[in-house]
């Protein structure tokens, strides 16, 4: 059976969307911040031109969830959401630390911690174990100030642009401080789509009206009186 | 020609299919009304959180009341501005993709003109260009003269707060609920002494402009000088009203005397005011339009109606780009 799956990530300062098919896939990629809404529709277009499918021969669609950019996660959803809902198609929710996990360089089932600067001087983390061809999640995702984070297990790679901000502070949270930290890495569309085959072969795919952005910050507003 | 309108560029998310005749097939709206109540006012990033919870179900309700399939759209219309960037971002992310996945024509829609043109929906109100409009809702408070599709003259804005606005700061300040319109109007109706000594803010002034801001600070510390008593504080939600109702229609009547125009279209969220109904109703030699109530607050039907006029008119932008305009000027 020949899979074939449309993602987009725009949850950071990067823009991507990428086609796979099988095991084969093609990408667009971009750091652009702020022109996510004008590129990313194009670069669909050109991903899929690319692998030489249109869009009603898809099997589904993912999207980076989040967390990151409030206005970046929705463009995704929303996009995801239009596209799913003109071709009925399923939708895979592909959390965008889970793709700076599954970028670490480590040997099998070793844990890593992809952390990206959240703005407000916080954090967004994850513990996860990286297999060889997937990454689990190990206990939640969280927001909080670098200070806070609190790790109880041996983590051999960190990397996202937490780290490039608190490298030092988020070294003192580990148990043994890593060598292996890639403080530039960014969520990209072709680790969304590879994920989410995994989610299409385990049925685990959901209707467009649930593709919605995991925001893990939900105080927005500080309620008067 | 069946065109789908979408609306999401405030508080309310709307969603609409109109055909060529500009018969209204189906349409389905949900206000987060309640959700921004407990604030006194919209939460930008709550309202966007809101709208992608609710567009889809929305669309897929709409679609099936009017029983038909996506595939069946000829175009697909969303508000791209003015309005909160992040909540149109909603709407406009989903129709663009939409329309892009679909390979039919995407229509950005004018909110404003939108307000301006969902009159002639209704055919026997023998709504013909040009024709002025005054504007008034929560966000917006103008008199345009529409002289036809994409061709409008602003005449006059508030250099301060919007109309509703004013109603919703008065309401709050005054331990009303939100929205503060209807509040303020129930609680004038309780007035006994009529009382009507409130200034009406540039009303001498030559320009078509208006201003609230000072009138709303008159209002608060009339509130700080009584004795903040049941019947002194629908007295004062009656002067207010008052004075806010007597500037629009003086204003309103500067601009029929310069434009030589005698059809007046009142229409936004305040226009459902029973107060300034009755003062503009009698204005004389004017044909005085005020669009349904459902028409009259944000909705998805006059975005589908708009993006329509632009489809029979073939007025197409061909692009994949996704663009809004939170502050998007009514003349181009």
């Amino acid at each position: 059976m020949t899979v074939k799956l449309l993602g987009i990530e725009t949850a950071t300062e990067a823009c991507s969307a990428a086609v796979l098919i099988d095991n084969e896939v093609v990408e667009r990629f971009e750091v652009a911040p702020r022109k996510h809404n004008e590129l990313i529709l194009p670069m669909c277009g050109a991903v899929l031109a690319d692998a030489g499918v249109s869009v009603n021969q898809l099997d589904g669609i993912a999207f980076g969830c989040g967390p990151g950019a409030f206005t970046g996660i929705r463009i995704a959803a929303s996009v995801t959401q239009g596209i799913a809902l003109a071709h009925d198609l399923p939708v895979a929710s592909i959390s965008t630390l889970a793709n700076l996990a599954y970028q670490a360089d480590v040997n099998a089932n070793e844990l890593v911690m992809p952390a990206i600067d959240a703005r407000m001087e916080e954090v967004y983390w994850a513990i996860y174990r990286k297999t060889l061809d997937k990454v689990e999640l190990i206990g939640e995702e969280k927001v909080q100030l670098p200070v806070d984070v609190g790790i109880e297990e041996y983590v051999s790679c960190g990397l996202g642009t937490g780290w490039g901000a608190y490298r030092d502070i988020l070294q003192q949270r580990l148990v043994a401080s890593t060598e292996n930290v890639i403080e530039d890495a960014l969520p990209h569309a072709q680790v969304t789509v590879r994920l989410a085959k995994h989610k299409y072969l385990d049925q685990q795919m959901v209707d467009a009206m649930n593709a919605l952005p995991v925001y893990l910050r939900n105080q927005v507003i500080h309620k008067k009186r | 020609m069946k065109v789908l309108g979408i609306e999401s560029s405030c508080d309310e998310t709307g969603v609409a299919i109109i055909d060529e005749k500009g018969k209204l097939l189906a349409e389905r709206l949900y206000s987060q009304i309640e959700l921004h109540a407990q604030y006194g006012g919209v939460v930008p990033e709550l309202a966007s959180r809101d709208h992608i919870r609710k567009i889809t179900p929305l669309i897929k309700e709409t679609l099936k009341a009017a029983d038909l399939t996506l595939n069946q759209l000829d175009a697909i219309a969303y508000t791209a501005g003015p309005g909160l960037v992040g909540a149109l971002f909603v709407g406009a992310s989903v129709g663009q993709s939409m329309a892009w996945s679909l390979g039919i024509p995407s229509i950005p829609v004018h909110h404003m003109e939108a307000h301006l043109l969902v009159p002639f929906i209704d055919q026997a109100s023998g709504l013909q260009f040009p024709f002025l409009c005054l504007l008034v809702s929560g966000g917006h408070t103008m008199l345009v003269q529409a002289n036809g599709l994409g061709d409008h003259q602003v005449l006059g804005q508030s250099r301060d707060d919007a109309v509703g606005e004013a109603f919703d700061k008065v309401a709050k300040q005054l331990g009303l609920g939100y929205p503060g319109g209807p509040a303020i109007e129930k609680l004038a109706k309780q007035s006994i002494s009529k009382r009507d000594d409130f200034p009406r803010p540039m009303i001498d002034h030559p320009s078509l402009d208006f201003s609230f801001s000072g009138l709303k600070t008159h209002t608060l510390l009339e509130y700080k000088k009584a004795k903040q008593l049941s019947e002194e504080k629908a007295d004062i939600a009656h002067a207010f009203q008052q004075a806010v109702t007597d500037t629009l229609y003086a204003k309103c009547q500067q601009a029929i005397e310069q434009t030589g125009l005698d059809t007046l279209v009142v229409a936004g969220g305040v226009s459902a005011n029973r107060g300034l109904r009755e003062k503009f109703n009698q204005l004389d030699d004017v044909n005085v339009i005020f669009p349904s109530m459902k028409f009259c607050t944000d909705n998805g039907v006059m975005i589908a109606y708009t993006g329509l006029q632009y489809a029979l008119a073939e007025k197409f932008v061909g692009t994949n780009e996704i663009k809004v305009y939170p502050r998007w000027s009514l003349q181009q």
